[in-house]
């Protein structure tokens, strides 16, 4: 999903940038809120950074012929809700840009956006749409779908940036390229993000209680 | 037992686990039926986009600030990340299961 350095109009690169800051902000406002309040979070926040970090550099093979990586950003959406991840996100792809080459300054918005700020909001919103269903249903469903968003909202980018042959026509191409990809690889993220979730509930219950991530119900039943 | 609406034991760890892996391998199956012929196989799909738009004319008007000094060099720097990043993991996955049980559930048990 990292649109390459330069790779944006100048006014796009603007555009986007304008549209991913205050994201951030509130994000960094956020992040800094629940440590503060919740300092005992400060170990899963650590744990939605760094998974964030692994997946994100990680490149799977697909089934479409090209490879691509999981974005790691809907585990952390679940958890903290979308906010925090602007910022998590923001930090992995500056990290990427700078030292990697990998994504870039210019195209640092549109990035953010796509996968700081699309991507976690539509994992998180489903996870919260699907109430009724099984939580780990839930889990799958947010983090797999905060993956697929983000890289829709690149063939979205790309396309509004060069629309030749008219908008649709080129959405659809880099579709091809970017979402067709993914859906395997998202539905890979979603399993492990499953795996993630299973592992901290066990072990980091207290910390999920605090920050609500559970349903009620099945929390009140488990008391019970 | 008190969180099996929740949670899942080893076996639901490991069917998951097998089902990532089915789906790699079938990804790679088809994928690299779907890849031959091509130069590259499994090439990035951000670097097909940005084969594209080089293809139809257009040039980045920016380049990177550091570049990686090689093929090599770039994938060591991806490396270090993903170590990095499950350095950290390993940590906090340690730390949580390495402490006590919280005081309520231990009172809980006890009383």
């Amino acid at each position: 999903m990292h649109i390459a350095e330069g790779f944006l109009p100048p006014a796009h690169a603007v555009a986007w940038t304008a549209v991913a800051a205050p994201f951030v902000i509130h994000g960094t406002r956020s992040a800094t809120r629940i440590v503060r309040e919740n300092p005992s979070a400060r170990l899963l926040l650590g744990a939605a950074g760094a998974f964030t970090f692994v997946m994100s550099a990680i490149k799977l093979p697909s089934v479409t012929g090209s490879s691509s990586h999981p974005t790691g950003t809907g585990v952390g959406a679940i958890i903290f809700r979308p906010p925090v991840m602007a910022l998590l996100g923001t930090i992995v792809l500056i990290f990427q840009a700078l030292l990697l080459a990998h994504g870039g300054l210019t195209t640092l918005g549109a990035n953010v956006f796509s996968m700081a700020v699309v991507g976690p909001w539509v994992g998180y919103g489903l996870f919260r749409l699907l109430a009724a269903a099984p939580f780990m249903v839930r889990v799958f469903v947010g983090v797999a779908m905060a993956n697929l968003a983000t890289y829709v909202t690149t063939a979205t980018q790309l396309a509004l940036a060069y629309p030749e042959g008219g908008f649709v026509e080129a959405w659809g191409r880099f579709l091809g390229i970017f979402a067709v990809t993914q859906i395997p690889l998202a539905i890979v993220e979603g399993l492990v993000g499953v795996l993630l979730l299973n592992a901290l509930i066990s072990w980091a219950r207290p910390e999920m209680d605090e920050l609500a991530v559970l349903p009620t119900d099945a929390k009140e039943a488990a008391r019970a | 037992m008190r969180e099996s609406t929740l949670t899942f034991g080893r076996r639901g760890v490991a069917i998951v686990l097998a089902a990532v892996v089915v789906l790699m391998a079938v990804a790679l199956l088809l994928g690299g039926r779907a890849a031959a012929g091509e130069e590259e196989a499994f090439g990035g799909s951000d670097a097909a986009a940005t084969t594209q738009l080089e293809e139809a004319g257009h040039e980045p008007w920016f380049e990177p600030l550091m570049p990686p000094a090689g093929g090599e060099i770039e994938s060591g720097l991806f490396a270090l990340q993903a170590g990095l990043g499950g350095v950290a993991l390993g940590y906090v996955f340690g730390r949580l299961r390495g402490r006590p049980a919280r005081a309520p559930r231990t009172a809980e048990a006890s009383g």
